[in-house]
């Protein structure tokens, strides 16, 4: 392979090459230090006179001395079914200390788009075990459902307890969680690593840490060393995969340096024009495909900068996601975990994975009931702060208990405690049952009939 | 003509220079603004959209990776063009008309690259009738014959661009899009496929003013604020706020004939849905399934950015092909916002001088341009059609400000501005009434009066004072307390409350609630305003608004909504309201 060494300029990530051979946009390039060592990076621009090549390092020691040599091909990565149970960095070597991966295949890992017409469509209800989710936010097969937080909220004790979890109830098939860390600390590192260990997930999951000291610019490859892992492991072996990745900030904290290396023209507050398109390059790489067995479910962690829900990282993640569970301070504050507040989460897909047959026929209205009841609550308590509670109406004054008891029966549980859904549903009836019940107008007749905790007393409790 | 035709002999070879992402450039390429060339080895479709001495400039419709310097470019001379014809209806296209499901019978699951498809299938064979004989004199865009396609008759047209002459032979049977249908008198021979580049508008004789409302069966939208057929309307919302759902219920249950849906850089699994649903869905007015009337076109967020950007041109392109046969067609593009960001995107990486927020200065210029696109028109064959455009914006972080929304609410009629505090506690559609607009309430007032109800333009005013009247009262309840109102005030609280969870609420996801029509809605809204009159003038008669509240009858209004037969069930809870409030005030 011929070795080129011609470097023009060197800028924060990025080496300017000149004089090459026709070089292909996107070619895996080694740069050669003095001592021997080599670099990894990928071209992004390419003409006949100039070559700009991205490093997934850091360009430490990388001079005009320096040797570059292209590959001719783009990144790939070696993958294989004994990856799980293994522990990869950020750029897809082990350091776990066992040896190299033996690849049963290669595989580029930007990733082609599913095409629309070939993809199966999400219906299999997880269980989580989290009422905030199960309940409101339903998470489905193949979905992609972002975890919003804030600096210093226990985000990932909620992930870890759905990757601990969940399972789609009456299914035995395989599964397998890839969990991609990227740019957090060791000591977090550590926590998913002892939380793994502890339930013996870690045999069931292939994981990826770009620790906070690692290159910022190796982020850009660590989720889609990722999802092309979790590719594998879904359609060509056939496991339903849930792919963890934390923290999406920092990733897009690195798209926003690349593009200022490249002098690119800066949109909202500094990220790149195109951060759309790229995170839906990553988010977009879920689901399941008609005929194939497995699935991608994607569960991105991100932490809103300041708490701010339109800060540009998660208002676009939030609209390529099917929805959001939004993690909440004051929640947090009065002690309520998991701290999610319902108003603004969403699950799009919710209503493909419930109902009659998959969860229980009132599920959608009782969920609907909830979230009016719960919003109309929390915004009397406003007012009671102006006018004191004896101002109220007695209508607004149960909808104020209720978003109490909300929070403290429905929101709130332990870290350990799987609820089934039913579970979740019958305190849900439990909670609707403080109000009249000419003000359940979300659901019908039929339906309160069956279920109401105080309507259905004829009836024998199992 | 140009010559466009390779020139064998010519010294350069066209050949690639760079290629940085989508944008790549080419020298020695002979070429004119928007045509059509294959770059590099695996011939991957490009347009030309910047020319610059010997370096021409070319956005690629496909992944770039591994092309190098130096790979051969080809010009096809052609602008982007769609095939129109028979086919097209039941069709998945992506940005560019490649259809999808030939794409997975070409290249698997995943979308390569490099892969050509037609938009039409070639092989089949329509049955063609023939609706002129030998002898008649054709103009531009007549109807030569029909095709039954789906239970849409395809009308089979003269092309908009060609000369009048005399038919010389016109044939009946089967044939293929491609072989000649009618010969005319000068030697002309005509097939039934056309192809039409996409950024032209198609030609029509006239365009007119809307005077029918598209009825779409959600309340909100039929009742408050109407679109008409032909018009344009916006309907932008932060994330989660409910556009897609509100898309999609429009092209479900639009009383248009022909739907185009757009996803234009969008969800992946959405698509799915409405490929998966469509099928079984069934159109209120002719029984059939609503996919028989509607062309998807899905260019999901992680396709070919440049690919989005068409995708538009596209989707309209198609919409007047079906509007030139005669028919009402309405465009749902989902979402406009991803069009304008593929448009930042390639002008970013042109260099050049950005606008507002790093969009192009043209952005404004290309938004009017498409929404112009939509109206009530006379088509060249003198028959009347339109294409009503809905667009989705996606305004970051929810804020209005930004600059697609402004630039389109400058050009369509319609604001429908989704909000995401309704979302969030589940009052859906979350459109806003108080920011909402229609400027077609005057065009359409006739119709209502005509067709709904001589009262139905009054009780439309009548709710949205009240509604009106709420959000002022709202104001002072939340500093005091509702028990703080005077007894009249604390009813219209109570009324709007009404208009509110039982008119404007609908629930996309019940069989019955999806789809309430134009009788239905007067119905409702006639029984709440009912209520609202009793109410007052037992208010006046000294009854307490609690008492008023707890009357039954209200609690049972709400349930109208979930019965398919509604109308014994509304006339027992208008009589027990009659009832109990004569009860109530003989006792105060």
């Amino acid at each position: 392979m011929k070795e080129y060494r011609t470097i023009s300029k060197i800028a924060g990530p990025l080496v300017f090459v000149e004089k090459t051979e026709p070089i292909a946009y996107g070619e895996l390039v080694n740069i050669v230090l003095a001592d021997g060592t080599t670099k990894r990076g990928q071209v992004l621009d390419t003409s006949d006179e100039l070559v700009v090549v991205q490093i997934f390092e850091t360009t430490t020691g990388i001079g005009k001395d320096s040797g570059v040599r292209f590959t001719g091909e783009t990144i790939k990565m070696p993958v294989g079914r004994e990856m799980l149970g293994r522990i990869l960095s950020g750029g897809g070597k082990p350091i776990d200390g066992g040896p190299e991966i033996v690849p049963e295949k290669r595989l580029d890992i930007t990733g082609a788009a599913i095409n629309p017409y070939a993809r199966g469509m999400p219906a299999d209800f997880i269980q989580t075990g989290i009422s905030t989710i199960d309940g409101t936010n339903t998470l489905v097969r193949g979905q992609k459902l972002p975890i919003f937080s804030g600096a210093g909220l226990p985000h990932n004790n909620v992930a870890l307890q759905i990757a601990r979890q969940a399972k789609v109830p009456g299914s035995t098939e395989g599964f397998a969680v890839v969990f991609a860390a990227m740019g957090i600390t060791k000591e977090e590192a550590n926590y998913f690593m002892a939380d793994f260990e502890r339930t013996g997930a870690l045999e069931h999951a292939v994981v990826f840490l770009n620790l906070a000291d690692d290159p910022a610019v190796e982020r850009i490859i660590t989720p889609r060393l990722a999802l092309t892992t979790a590719e594998y492991l879904a359609f060509e072996l056939g496991m339903h995969v849930l792919v963890i990745l934390t923290d999406m900030t920092n990733y897009c904290e690195a798209l926003r340096q690349i593009g200022a290396a490249r002098e690119e023209v800066p949109g909202r507050r500094g990220y790149p024009g195109y951060m759309y398109t790229d995170l839906a390059s990553l988010y977009e790489r879920a689901g399941m495909i008609k005929g194939l067995k497995g699935s991608v479910t994607q569960i991105p962690i991100l932490t809103m900068p300041g708490d701010d829900i339109t800060h540009p990282i998660p208002d676009l993640t939030g609209y390529i996601t099917e929805g959001q569970i939004v993690v909440n301070r004051d929640l947090h504050r009065k002690g309520i975990y998991p701290p999610i507040n319902v108003l603004p989460s969403l699950s799009r897909l919710m209503n493909l994975g419930i109902g009659p047959g998959k969860t229980r026929d009132d599920h959608k209205k009782v969920s609907d009931q909830m979230y009016a009841g719960y919003a109309e609550g929390n915004d009397l308590r406003g007012l009671v702060a102006i006018v004191g509670k004896d101002a109220l109406s007695e209508r607004d004054r149960l909808l104020l208990e209720f978003a109490e008891h909300f929070e403290n029966k429905f929101v709130r549980q332990g870290y350990d405690e799987d609820r089934t859904i039913a579970d979740t549903l019958n305190i849900g009836w439990d909670l609707l049952s403080t109000l009249p019940v000419e003000q359940l107008t979300r659901i019908d007749r039929d339906l309160i009939n069956k279920y109401h905790p105080k309507l259905k007393s004829g009836v024998k409790k199992e | 003509m140009e010559v466009k035709e390779k020139k064998p002999n010519e010294a350069k070879q066209a050949v690639l220079k760079r290629i940085a992402g989508p944008v790549v450039t080419a020298v020695n390429l002979d070429a004119h603004m928007y045509d059509v060339v294959r770059v590099g080895k695996e011939a991957l479709m490009g347009e030309v959209i910047n020319i610059q001495g010997d370096n021409t400039i070319i956005q690629v419709y496909e992944d770039t990776s591994g092309i190098r310097p130096g790979e051969p470019v080809t010009n096809t001379g052609l602008s982007l063009a769609v095939e129109l014809g028979p086919g097209l209806l039941t069709s998945i296209y992506d940005g560019i008309q490649r259809p999808l499901s030939v794409l997975v019978d070409k290249m698997g699951n995943f979308i390569e690259r490099g892969v050509s498809a037609p938009g039409l299938s070639h092989e089949k064979k329509w049955g063609f009738k023939p609706l002129v004989k030998a002898g008649d004199k054709v103009e531009a865009g007549a109807i030569l014959g029909e095709v039954q396609e789906t239970n849409i008759v395809h009308k089979v047209m003269l092309p908009p661009n060609a000369k009048a002459g005399v038919v010389k032979t016109i044939k009946t049977g089967d044939f293929t899009v491609d072989e000649t249908i009618c010969i005319l008198e000068d030697g002309r021979e005509y097939p039934m496929i056309q192809r039409w580049p996409v950024r032209v508008p198609r030609p029509v004789s006239e365009k007119k003013n809307p005077t029918i409302p598209l009825i779409t069966g959600q309340r909100i939208l039929d009742g408050l604020f109407p679109i008409a057929k032909g018009g344009t309307a916006a309907i932008p919302g932060p994330f989660g706020s409910g556009k897609t759902v509100t898309q999609q219920q429009l092209a479900k249950w639009s009383d248009a004939e022909i739907v185009v849906y757009i996803g234009c850089g969008e969800r992946g699994n959405e698509m799915t849905e409405v490929l998966t649903e469509f099928p079984h869905l069934e159109d209120p007015k002719s029984g059939k399934p609503l996919m028989e009337r509607t062309v998807l076109i899905a260019n999901t967020s992680n396709m070919p950015v440049a690919a989005r950007e068409a995708s538009v041109y596209t989707g309209i392109t198609i919409a007047e092909y079906f509007r030139d046969m005669g028919y009402d067609v309405s465009l749902m593009a989902d979402s406009t916002s991803r069009w304008a960001e593929a448009m930042r995107e390639i002008s970013s990486r042109l260099e050049e001088m950005p606008g507002e927020e790093g969009y192009p200065a043209y952005l404004a210029a290309r938004l009017s341009e498409f929404y112009e696109r939509a109206g009530l028109v006379e088509t060249l064959n003198g028959a009347s059609g339109s294409v009503s455009v809905i667009g989705a914006v996606s305004p970051p972080g929810g804020d209005f400000s930004e600059p697609v929304t402004q630039n389109t609410l400058r050009i369509v009629k319609v604001f429908w501005a989704l909000d995401a505090k309704l979302s969030q506690r589940r009052h859906f559609p979350a459109i806003n009434w108080l920011n909402s607009y229609s400027l077609y309430l005057e065009a359409l007032h006739d119709y209502y009066d005509k067709e709904v109800s001589p009262d139905w333009n009054k009780i439309r005013s009548w709710a949205m004072e009240v509604l009106q009247k709420e959000a002022e009262l709202q104001e002072i309840v939340q500093l005091v307390g509702s028990d703080a109102l005077p007894e009249a005030e604390q009813v219209t609280i109570e009324v709007a409350r009404m208009i509110r969870e039982i008119f404007l609420q609908q629930n996309a996801y019940d069989s019955v609630d999806t789809f309430c029509d134009m009788k239905k809605q007067y119905d409702m809204m006639k029984a709440i305003k009912l209520f609202a009159e009793l109410a007052y003038a037992a208010q006046v008669a000294g009854v307490s608004p609690t008492q008023i509240n707890a009357v039954k009858s209200k609690g049972e209004l709400p349930q109208i909504k979930f019965i398919k037969d509604y109308k014994p069930e509304l006339a027992k809870i208008e009589k027990q309201m009659d009832a109990e409030f004569n009860t109530l005030r003989s006792a105060a």
